[in-house]
């Protein structure tokens, strides 16, 4: 329900800048997974690099610490000839008392064509695509407690790929919803796309406010939220984000909302588990059950970089038809 | 200087007048409503012919931004948008760098406004020593220097035991506490109103509970210490059935709303429009509904503007970094007339919210147009339309979310003591 729709597409209704999956028509979210489904298979190729964005320049702005978001990105960009520049922001210019716009501003005058967001305050990466010259693109790579489309995309990718229809599936999202921007972007894709159900299952203190308003179903008791599940999307717990008193204890959570082999059994038989990472083992998940034949938490990794080429090279050659 | 106001429409709600009659100043004093007194001679004669005859508006809580902050704003700058909006006197919220917990920062500001010349300026002074929460004002010499009241703007007092024992000394000197009640814990880093709209866009919400929690051991302190409370900018439906409750009570509390928390919600805030980050934050449709009926019926007794002027770096980044606060004194007229055209109030009801009502809480002698009362009047126009934009907004601050909105209402003519202060 963003009001400013039209700030992630331009006129003439393609994607240029990815901010958030809230207000996108499938369709579009159907172009990405399929333009991601052929970078997939020329991945496997020996020559993996593809001329698409070549002389095209991608800053990665990192204003907080990622590795394999980072790395993906990059990768994903280096696979289509792109130059990257990657920045860890909160050890340079801001820490020097630089404000964000000046950043921006410092980093277009290098005639930059694309920025990969990931800030610790939500809505970061809208302000910067408002902001940035028109022909920059802005990729949304984690924004505070908001979204992280991307990471929802390759979700919905490897899903896809696993059960090839979104259509029928009952997925549940477990765990830390309040703090995760990746669950909110799931949740708004599982719906566009068209997924039966979506549950989420988190302790009171877990979960936002009027989270159902989002178009889920809320659980507080993982037996019984698992019943019937096709997808398990566990989520990590965020304990740099919790500032109060959240959670007794961690062994107290793994008995109630952790993914223990008895209690996958509760879900569907050929359920599919999933974690965005990085996992915490005994926390969230056993390891069993993340190493186990269900889990295809490494599938997710691998299909991140498919999926960040199809957005960057879709963006990107939406700002060249503008030029 | 003598001045006659003819031909308009005088709505005084305190004295129960609702007429077109003349209205004449002389010496600072309304002098003669109705028929000019016997040899009257005016130097200024305004014909107010089709517009309405009020008292001057008083505003419970506007930032000057001065001293401290004059990137952002200035004496000068604000009361004369104030003027321009129909505003005669304005109480100052202690929340100035220094502090208002000096008579000598008091007296700075008075001097300054005084010597600007547009509106009267009551300024709140701080309940504790810069706002600390710790250690009490010197509360009997900061009231010799001329506060209206002592206040802690929006900063919590350390703990109850504190803000027990300054309520008790501001009570032995008979003052006015003006309190904006926040639960600083249940608010943390908080920067939207705690519900759907917050989730969505993945802001710390700030629950309505942090206010009426904080509402009611106040409350609770009031009755223990016999202090009288005005309750600044409540925010929610809970907050109004607890203000019912405590007059009920017979305490001695009064309360006011931010004419904003009227108009807009938590649904109205465009995605991280930054012009939206207020404190308290914008409420539910519920709370905003109850709001108004509050207002109605008397339940909160004021509106003011909560006027907050920045400049425009304060609201330039990602949305929970942004300074939270409105420039709000030019857009509380038209506001109000949209109430009373949406057919929430007449059009006596919305000057004395505006005039009588904030006069009354703070215990002085304006707010009204009786014969011998002091000549703080507005005249404006119900049916002018204006474009916010540049070349009509006085306020240096012009983080408003109505920018480039049309506003149906127009101030022509402030009057403050008997002096034309702004004149169309």
């Amino acid at each position: 329900m963003l009001a400013n729709k039209n700030l992630q597409l331009n006129s003439l209704g393609k994607l240029q800048h990815f901010l958030s999956i809230e207000g996108l028509q499938k369709s579009l979210l159907t172009e990405i997974l399929d333009t991601a489904e052929s970078f997939a298979d020329m991945s496997e190729q020996q020559v993996k690099k593809f001329p698409l964005l070549r002389g095209k320049t991608i800053v990665n702005l990192f204003f907080e610490n990622s590795t394999r978001t980072r790395a993906t990105f990059e990768l994903a960009a280096t696979r289509l000839s792109a130059d990257i520049l990657s920045m860890n922001i909160a050890t340079s210019a801001t820490s020097k008392g630089e404000s964000l716009l000046d950043t921006i501003r410092n980093l277009e005058a290098m005639q930059v064509d694309m920025f990969v967001v990931r800030h610790s305050l939500s809505g970061a990466a809208h302000f910067i695509a408002e902001n940035a010259a028109p022909r920059i693109s802005v990729i949304n790579a984690g924004d505070g407690q908001h979204e992280h489309p991307t990471q929802a995309m390759l979700d919905m990718f490897t899903i896809r790929r696993v059960k090839q229809s979104f259509s029928g599936l009952r997925i549940a999202i477990v765990g830390d919803i309040l703090h995760s921007r990746v669950a909110r972007s799931q949740i708004h894709a599982l719906n566009i796309l068209g997924a039966e159900e979506v549950r989420v299952i988190a302790p009171k203190t877990l979960l936002p406010a009027q989270v159902e308003s989002l178009g889920v179903s809320v659980y507080h008791d993982l037996t019984v939220g698992l019943k019937n599940v096709d997808v398990i999307i566990m989520l990590r717990l965020q304990k740099e984000r919790m500032n109060s008193a959240l959670l007794p204890s961690e062994s107290e959570y793994f008995k109630c909302f952790g993914l223990s082999d008895d209690k996958l059994k509760i879900a569907n038989k050929d359920a599919m588990v999933m974690h965005p990472g990085p996992i915490n083992r005994g926390v969230e998940i056993s390891s069993s059950v993340a190493d186990g034949p269900q889990s295809v938490i490494l599938q997710q990794v691998t299909n991140g970089i498919a999926v960040r080429m199809a957005v960057m090279s879709m963006a990107m050659q939406c700002n060249m038809r503008t030029e | 200087m003598r001045i006659e106001i003819v031909n308009g429409h005088i709505i005084d709600p305190r004295n129960d007048v609702n007429k077109q009659a003349g209205i004449y100043i002389e010496d600072g004093k309304v002098v003669a409503i109705g028929k000019a007194p016997e040899g009257f001679a005016p130097q200024t004669r305004i014909d107010a012919q089709g517009q309405i005859v009020c008292p001057g508006f008083i505003d419970l809580s506007a930032r000057l931004r001065e001293p401290g902050q004059v990137h952002k704003a200035s004496i000068q700058s604000e009361t004369r948008a104030a003027a321009s909006a129909g505003f005669t006197s304005l109480c100052i919220p202690p929340d100035t760098k220094p502090v208002i917990d000096t008579p000598a920062v008091l007296e700075l500001i008075k001097d300054k406004a005084e010597q600007c010349a547009y509106t009267h300026i009551y300024p709140i002074a701080a309940l504790t020593h810069k706002l600390a929460g710790k250690e009490l004002s010197s509360m009997y010499a900061l009231k010799q220097a001329g506060c209206i009241a002592v206040g802690h703007a929006q900063t919590p007092v350390q703990n109850l035991l504190i803000l027990r024992r300054a309520m008790e000394y501001a009570a032995t000197h008979d003052l006015l506490l003006m309190y904006c009640p926040q639960e600083r814990a249940l608010s943390y880093q908080g920067c939207a109103h705690e519900g759907a709209m917050a989730s969505r866009y993945g802001l710390p919400g700030i629950p309505v509970a942090a206010e009426t929690i904080a509402l009611m051991q106040c409350i609770e302190l009031i009755d223990l210490t016999g202090c009288r409370v005005h309750f600044r900018g409540l925010s929610s439906k809970r907050s109004v059935v607890i203000m019912a409750k405590a007059k009920q009570l017979g305490l001695p509390v009064s309360a006011d709303v931010a004419m904003h928390h009227l108009h807009l919600t938590d649904a109205d805030m465009l995605p991280y429009n930054s012009h939206y980050h207020v404190s308290p934050p914008l409420r539910s449709q519920q709370d905003k509904e109850a709001l108004l009926s509050g207002v109605k019926n008397g339940t909160i007794d004021a509106v003011c503007s909560d006027h907050q002027p920045h400049d425009i770096d304060a609201k330039l980044g990602a949305f929970p970094e942004t300074e939270p606060g409105m420039s709000t004194l030019e857009t509380v007229l038209p506001l109000m007339l949209r109430l009373v055209e949406q057919g929430h109030l007449d059009l006596a009801k919305g000057i004395e919210i505006l005039s009588a009502s904030p006069a009354k809480i703070l215990t002085i002698n304006t707010g009204h147009l009786a014969v011998g009362s002091v000549a703080d009047i507005c005249v404006f126009d119900v049916n002018t339309d204006w474009q916010i934009n540049g070349e009509t907004w006085q306020s240096q601050g012009q983080n408003t979310p109505f920018w480039q909105k049309t506003m149906r209402g127009k101030v022509t003519t402030t009057i403050q003591a008997g002096k034309i202060i702004y004149s169309q």
